[in-house]
């Protein structure tokens, strides 16, 4: 057995010694010889002989199978150039789109133009080029009505929550629609804007406080209050 | 010509009060710019720098880009007002030269094989220069790198050692630096005792060297303690309910 | 900006595996130990219309360096001294990576370097070069000119703007009028005034092994390097550590004393070449 010298949940940062000898390691950690060191800024995720870090910040990094919210910044003969917030530009090609598509006498632009909103999932991604999205599917598309809000990539499992907790807690206590890109974009559509301010305000808390615990206890006092007052 | 100015006084204090092996009051900010990735402000006494990151982002041009790891790109520049004398914006031969030491010692800490075909850039920019200004840029870059979320091995710490009237001095300030009769500043990767940067302007013998050496460790270390501090500060405050 | 090159030359893998397999027995690829320089062949005066010059290979790296000296206006803050400016040029028939242009970071860091090794321990007595204090001093331009690129630059460079700066002679001057100096540019006159020599040793690290004098193919499979000047009074005078990696404090030690040892070998070189300039001189360019 190892020995791990950082509680659940503690602030790590890069190069602190999280544990020495034989101990099993997660993401953002690295081992020289014996010793266990973070490679992030984050949280430990200590469990049992078991040590991890999970990172406070960060740029989003595209997976295959990812649901993102893209929006459009290029239009070509045959597909779109679409911005996901992560280092690399993904392609939507038309074929991932229309059913059936001409280039010569079809513009691609009739159904997606540039600043359009899409919700898509990464199809393929193996670092040798930009990722390939597609909106065929059920929950995918073009996005016509509610609104964005961007938040910190490295938030997103919060206002996920742990088996989804925290989601359902704001849709049942708002009665919004919310889908959650894993790239930090969040799609929100509300009964009315006086909710849509609440939800907004809570997701921007989810996201400044994801390092503090009892957080979904914490949201969930806030936005009875907070509904309750713009009620008044 | 202006006269020497007294640099190590009867006392042994130096010109500015502080004992040899002392610090100048530091002060470290995290995350301070809005559009950046990663930020940090660090003030060495007088000296001012602001550091950002942006990054992992996509390289233009194409031909640009290395297929198994991230670039990193780098600009320690000054601002024309932080010098008594105007500084032309231009970059001088120093600065290019600051600029290449400093982002070697950044290559030994950052984890580049993470994000292929993409860039890591650094702007490190002296608002004030009293001395020391590529350590207390290099200490901002590392701070707003981890900021930034960007995998690192270890924050970098760095600080200058002079020798003045040949008494070896921890962090000189940019009086210690004309006057005196070397300056060498040292970075390292404190947890892995890794020195990533060092470089001597001035004349040391063996045995001052290895003293100075030590000197900088120790002034390292103190460094280091204060970004671990400043990178905790800003998750410990949060708006009250 | 600084980059991360990206345009450095490609040495086949299979190359590299093998000399750092070398290395770690003790051995490098051309036959040398790992404390061991290449062959350096010297040349003096290889140019006669500059004050001085050297040309220096070290193996197959070969850089030439001219001194020229001109009349003009001292620094301020340092009124009553000659001045110095150490300029460096990777021109593009040294190697197939060094494009034309001004000069990068790798020719302007080189160039830095040794005008620090030379500045600080008072290499040349610029304090000797004020012509009317105040307001006339000799420029004492030392322009590097790297010929061919085989790795370490900075040692050949350096040794080469010694050994041009030891036979450097100062045009004589014809007449002061005023503020006004004029010199005889074909005539040669007295030597340009020094304190003492400096050399700079440049070793390599791979893995926990060090290797003097590195070849360009082995610089392609260094972690860093660091080079150390170390003047004739055996004085380190300079330091600059490059590249990617980082250097634990007892390497550096180790460096250290590695490079004091060889650089006494220089100097005696050094030495030896300027006492028997006819005999130590090859011809090389």
């Amino acid at each position: 057995m190892g020995k791990i010298y950082v509680a659940n949940r503690q602030l790590v940062r890069p190069g602190d010694l999280l544990a020495e000898g034989d101990v099993e390691v997660g993401d953002y950690t690295y081992r020289v010889g014996d010793k266990v060191y973070s490679l992030i800024l984050g949280l430990a995720s200590v469990d049992d002989n078991r040590v991890a870090v999970i990172p406070l910040e960060g740029t989003y990094f595209p997976k295959e199978g990812d649901i993102v919210i893209g929006m459009i910044i290029n239009v070509g003969i045959t597909n779109w150039v679409v911005d996901i917030r992560g280092p690399y530009k993904a392609v939507l090609n038309a074929s991932e789109a229309l059913e059936s598509f001409n280039p010569i006498t079809d513009d691609l632009r009739n159904y997606l133009d540039i600043g359009d909103y899409i919700v898509a999932k990464i199809i393929i991604f193996d670092r040798s080029r930009g990722p390939i999205l597609t909106i065929k599917g059920k929950g995918l598309g073009k996005i016509t009505e509610g609104i964005i809000v961007d938040i910190k990539p490295s938030r997103v499992p919060k206002v996920i929550g742990k088996k989804k907790s925290m989601i359902t807690t704001l849709i049942e206590l708002t009665g919004c629609n919310i889908i959650v890109g894993q790239n930090g974009r969040i799609w929100i559509r509300c009964p009315s804007k006086k909710v849509e301010n609440v939800l907004v305000r809570a997701i921007k808390k989810i996201e400044a406080e994801a390092h503090i615990p009892g957080l979904t206890e914490r949201i969930k006092r806030f936005i009875d209050e907070e509904l309750r007052s713009e009620e008044k | 010509m202006i006269e020497k100015p007294v640099l190590i006084k009867e006392d042994g204090t130096r010109h500015d009060g502080r004992k040899s092996e002392e610090l100048r009051p530091i002060r470290m900010e995290v995350g301070v710019l809005k559009n950046a990735d990663g930020s940090a402000l660090v003030e060495f006494g007088r000296t001012k720098v602001i550091a950002a990151v942006y990054g992992p982002r996509e390289i233009h041009p194409k031909h640009m880009t290395l297929p198994d790891r991230a670039l990193i790109r780098c600009r320690y520049h000054m601002a024309p007002f932080s010098t008594s004398e105007r500084k032309s914006p231009a970059p001088s031969r120093r600065e290019v030269e600051l600029s290449k030491v400093i982002r070697e010692a950044l290559e030994a800490t950052v984890f580049t094989d993470l994000y292929p075909r993409t860039t890591i850039d650094v702007f490190i920019e002296v608002l004030q220069a009293d001395g020391g200004t590529r350590t207390t840029g290099l200490t901002a870059a590392s701070l707003a790198l981890a900021d930034a979320g960007i995998p690192m091995r270890d924050l970098v710490a760095a600080v200058a050692v002079g020798k003045v009237n040949g008494v070896l001095v921890l962090d000189i300030d940019e009086l210690e630096d004309e006057y005196g009769e070397a300056d060498m500043p040292v970075a390292m990767m404190p947890s892995l005792g890794k020195i990533v940067l060092l470089q001597l302007n001035g004349v040391l013998t063996p045995e001052e060297f290895k003293k100075a050496l030590e000197l900088a460790k120790k002034g390292i270390n103190e460094i280091y303690r204060l970004q671990k501090e400043a990178l905790t500060k800003k998750y410990l405050s949060y708006p009250e309910e | 900006m600084s980059l991360t090159p990206v345009q450095t030359p490609i040495i086949p893998r299979l190359k590299k595996e093998k000399i750092v397999s070398l290395i770690k027995t003790g051995k490098r690829i051309d036959g040398r130990r790992l404390d061991e320089y290449r062959p350096i062949t010297i040349q003096l005066n290889p140019i006669q219309k500059a004050e001085g010059s050297a040309a220096v290979k070290i193996g197959d790296t070969m850089a030439m360096v001219g001194v020229k000296l001109e009349v003009g206006i001292p620094y301020s803050d340092r009124p009553n001294e000659g001045v110095l400016q150490v300029h460096a040029e990777f021109v593009p028939l040294a190697s197939p990576t060094f494009e034309p242009g001004p000069p990068d970071e790798n020719a302007i860091e080189t160039a830095r370097v040794i005008d620090r090794s030379l500045r600080e321990p008072r290499a040349i007595r610029l304090e000797d070069l004020a012509i009317i204090p105040g307001q006339k001093v000799w420029i004492v331009f030392n322009d590097i000119y790297l010929l061919d690129h085989d790795g370490n630059i900075i040692d050949a460079s350096m040794l080469a703007s010694m050994l041009a700066l030891n036979v450097t002679k100062m045009p004589k001057i014809v007449s002061i009028e005023g503020d006004k100096v004029v010199i005889d540019k074909d005539s040669r006159g007295q030597k340009l005034p020094l304190n003492l020599n400096v050399v700079t040793v440049t070793i390599g690290k791979v893995d926990k092994y060090f290797i003097v004098d590195p070849s360009l193919e082995e610089e392609s499979v260094l972690d860093a390097k660091i080079t150390v000047a170390v003047d004739s009074l055996g004085r380190i005078v300079g330091l600059q550590k490059m590249g990617m990696e980082g250097f634990t404090e007892d390497e550096v030690d180790y460096v250290i004393e590695l490079a004091l040892k060889k650089a006494k070998e220089l100097h005696s070189l050094l030495e030896k070449v300027l006492k028997n300039p006819e005999e130590a001189s090859k011809s090389i360019v």
